[in-house]
């Protein structure tokens, strides 16, 4: 009568993927393990559920940095007949999240061959670019050397470049704040959580320091389960604070145009072009680094469907990287004309893809983390059941 | 070394740094090794006062208390205080062997006393070990399991793998823990009730190594029955199931046999100290099988486990989902709610709550089992270790089966494991035996080897 082979059924009758209930399976096995509690935020949070809806696993593959320690730390890992990979589970619970919470949802087709969509975006972005400069200046103005104040606004006036792309980040703007509103929703959290400046301050640490991209300190694991070998933590650094160093050059040469009148292009010494040539360096060391990650990856760890989106991304950071340097180093050159239009066209595809696509993992996971420090708050005042039960022996500690 | 988990280790890393060449043969594949210690979680170490990780001090004298009252003084008090003593020094030399101690999640909340817990648990620790042994030099080979010894007078001349290849060594030391998984062997001991059993680690612990020693005239010690056996659910898989099938619902419940009849009291003791007695129990049961039946009150008030609880709506209807008597199961039952008297539940205490009246008694946490739905898992034996093992002695060096010292053949971990655990068990006690005789078995055979 006894049924000796029970399937580990997870703990929600209905989920809306395969993924998803393949997610609520391993969070089973996982919560009655906790094993990796130590590791990262993932598992803190699993513990402190019991029953794991679609809003919870999506929570918490949002907040899964796909370090990989957990799939190497675990018994349980295949050729394990439990077969828990939490990090590729959680990688394509992650990457179906993203479409399901696409504004407008007509749109979210776009992630089910992300890197079709964006290398075409990003083709025309670019096309448009150098078309319009052909078509809306002589050939003698495009093709000739261009240098001193304003150089760049002879071949687009800077209203419209600033009109331009304006439009393009509002828009994007609203989209992604829609998708992140879908989020919250789905995860079942209140505006309020996210208005509260101490778990926004918790976010942004872990989320600048990349704290859970670290093993819990032994460092992730790409390749296999030795840490020495990942330096994703490195290139992600790279690839952010080079992207924002970017961003802060063009703010600054705005304000600069603004405030100042002094137009660019701006001395090699000046800041924007401080500024830019620093984040370019980042662009392109960053993602050529987290693309030989991607390419070292152990393979049992890697969520193929999501491979298109990730490498497109990471494509296009090292396009913004790449043209923007180049335009800096050949910009007194008859090259420059061409190589404007391509970094714009380049910069306008990215503004526009940026809702439908793997940049909004850090939108997500941001989120994410703040509502983790919501939660992480409650562990440190210990409840008076606890209180009592740590002046005895922990119970933990009868494994 | 014979062996590949965490004694092994510990042996090969402390043998390489006394300049011994180390050569570890790993019966399993790369990813199954480490036999048990793939599944363990944490550590006890003696310690005078709190530290990052441990909420408090414990001493060698507490540490040596709590051995005695669960082996019920049962073990070698020599080695035992001598493991205890060197245990203190496991604290920072396993960390300098690379493993992490688990830091503190939400203030002192996650930390314990008298345990350490690993990051990432046993494998995490397992895989710095492993790195580090790669590191300094350690040859490691998996696969190479070892089918015969050649041992004259208390001296080992070599090791015969399974493809006949001999390998010599100055020194051995044997780490390839106990027999548990060896069902035939069980039997010997245990009648055809070994065949109900479940063995919650590694499927490769045959005892081929231990068998090999005790015929070649090693001394044996403690109790063939003797093992860690803990009640797990039923419907785990036969090996390797691990910590997620364990259940701690035993004291919030009745725990019935086949005939649906109670057979201990469920309320002793706290779990802690009372979760390792439960495998024995079961065993001793008809067919080596027993199931804790609970009610909905209970459902949420301990750690969630791998496989969902058999639910029904009313006490007979949940018998016949267990193929139990529904008349028994519900007699059982109603004697048991009809015997509780009022009290004040509290998990975290030795409260009120007890039976009056009843035989076996439940003397703490007895509340009535009466909201529905009815919940039952099925549990039976999960055995975790044995403890039939090699005598050593202080150096981690066997006895031969006449008293003397063997010439260079030492042991660590769960194939000595009996030295220290006459019976019973405390956690994190089987990791302390391996790191510290392993440490100890690494620094003597290297000396050894080189004299």
């Amino acid at each position: 009568m006894l049924a000796t082979e029970t399937k580990i059924a997870g703990t929600t009758l209905h989920h809306a993927t395969a993924a998803l209930a393949e997610a609520d399976r391993l969070m089973t096995v996982c919560n009655s393990c906790r094993y990796c509690e130590g590791l990262c935020a993932v598992f803190p949070a699993m513990e402190m559920r019991r029953s794991f809806a679609d809003g919870d696993l999506n929570y918490l593959a949002n907040l899964c940095h796909s370090c990989g320690a957990c799939f190497y730390d675990c018994q349980f890992s295949p050729p394990h007949a439990f077969a828990v990979n939490v990090p590729k589970v959680l990688a394509q619970v992650r990457n179906e999240s993203y479409a399901r919470y696409a504004w407008p949802r007509a749109l979210a087709p776009a992630f089910a061959r992300n890197g079709v969509t964006i290398a075409t975006v990003a083709a025309l972005s670019v096309a448009v670019f150098l078309f319009g400069f052909m078509l809306s200046n002589d050939p003698g103005t495009l093709f000739s050397k261009q240098t001193g104040e304003g150089a760049f606004y002879r071949l687009m006036p800077h209203n419209a470049m600033a009109l331009v792309f304006s439009a393009a980040l509002l828009y994007t703007l609203v989209a992604m704040g829609m998708g992140l509103r879908a989020f919250w929703r789905d995860i079942g959290e209140t505006r309020e959580t996210l208005r509260v400046p101490d778990y926004n301050a918790q976010a942004s640490r872990d989320a600048l320091s990349l704290r859970y991209l670290d093993g819990g300190g032994a460092g992730c694991m790409n390749v296999d389960e030795k840490p020495t070998k990942d330096r994703r933590r490195l290139y992600h650094h790279l690839t952010f604070y080079g992207f924002m160093l970017c961003f802060a050059s063009t703010s600054t040469a705005t304000l600069y145009h603004y405030l100042l009148g002094r137009e660019a292009p701006y001395p090699i010494w000046d800041l924007p072009v401080v500024l830019g040539t620093l984040g370019g360096i980042g662009l392109v060391i960053g993602p050529l680094g987290l693309l030989r990650a991607k390419a070292d990856r152990d393979p049992i760890l890697c969520e193929e469907s999501g491979r298109g989106m990730e490498q497109a991304f990471i494509l296009m950071l090292l396009a913004l990287g790449v043209t923007g340097l180049a335009l800096l180093v050949f910009r007194a050159t008859p090259a420059m004309g061409t190589l404007l239009a391509i970094h714009l066209g380049a910069v306008f595809g990215f503004f526009l893809t940026m809702p439908y696509g793997k940049f909004v993992h850090g939108l997500y996971r941001y989120a994410a983390l703040v509502r983790s420090a919501k939660e992480r708050e409650s562990l440190h005042e210990p409840s008076p059941s606890a209180a009592r039960a740590l002046a005895k022996t922990s119970p933990k500690a009868a494994s | 070394m014979i062996g590949g988990g965490n004694a092994a280790l510990c042996a090969a890393i402390s043998a390489r740094r006394e300049g011994a060449s180390v050569l570890v043969l790993e019966a399993s594949s790369a990813f199954w090794r480490g036999g048990n210690t793939r599944h363990t979680r944490n550590m006890r170490c003696a310690h005078d006062e709190a530290t990052e990780i441990l909420t408090g001090p414990y001493t060698e004298d507490e540490f040596f208390e709590d051995l005695l009252r669960v082996t019920k003084g049962k073990t070698d008090e020599v080695l035992a205080r001598h493991m205890i003593h060197e245990s203190k020094a496991m604290l920072t030399w396993i960390a300098e062997q690379g493993v992490r101690w688990q830091p503190s999640l939400g203030g002192t909340l996650s930390l314990g006393r008298t345990n350490s817990f690993f990051l990432g648990g046993g494998r995490a620790m397992l895989n710095a070990l492993y790195a580090t042994a790669e590191r300094l030099g350690v040859e490691i080979r998996y696969e190479a399991e070892v089918t015969d010894l050649v041992i004259e007078d208390g001296m080992f001349i070599s090791a015969t793998m399974k493809d006949g290849e001999m390998v010599t060594a100055g020194a051995l030391v044997a780490a390839a823990g106990g027999f548990e998984s060896n069902i035939t062997w069980l039997k010997q001991y245990w009648g055809e009730a070994a065949d109900n059993f479940l063995i919650r680690g590694t499927g490769n612990n045959k005892g081929t190594i231990l068998k090999l020693l005790l015929d070649k005239g090693v001394q044996e010690v403690g109790d063939p029955t003797q093992c860690h056996a803990v009640a797990i659910d039923a419907r785990a898989p036969k090996y390797d199931g691990g910590i997620i099938t364990r259940l701690d619902c035993v004291v919030f419940g009745i725990v019935v046999n086949k005939n649906a009849e109670r057979f201990y009291d469920e309320g002793e003791d706290i779990w802690p100290k009372r979760y390792a007695i439960w495998g024995r129990l079961v065993a001793a049961q008809p067919d080596q099988i027993a199931y804790i039946i609970f009610d909905a009150s209970s459902l949420k008030l301990f750690m969630p486990s791998l496989y969902p609880p058999i639910a029904a709506g009313t006490i007979p209807e949940l018998a016949c989902e267990l193929g139990l008597d529904p008349d028994a199961l519900r007699k059982t039952v109603n004697d048991f709610n009809a015997a509780v008297q009022p009290g004040t539940f509290d998990d975290k205490i030795l409260d009120d709550c007890r039976t009056e009246g009843l035989s076996p008694p439940k003397t703490h946490w007895a509340r009535r089992i009466e909201v529905a739905p009815f919940y039952a898992y099925p549990v039976r034996p999960g055995i975790t270790f044995t403890y039939l093992g090699t005598r050593v002695n202080k150096e981690a060096r066997m006895l031969m089966a006449d008293g003397r010292p063997a010439a260079n053949i030492f042991a660590a971990g769960e194939i000595m494991a009996g030295n220290v655990l006459g019976e019973g068990y405390a956690a994190g006690i089987g990791m302390t035996i391996g790191a510290v005789f392993g440490r100890i078995a690494g620094r003597e055979a290297a000396r050894n080897a080189r004299n």
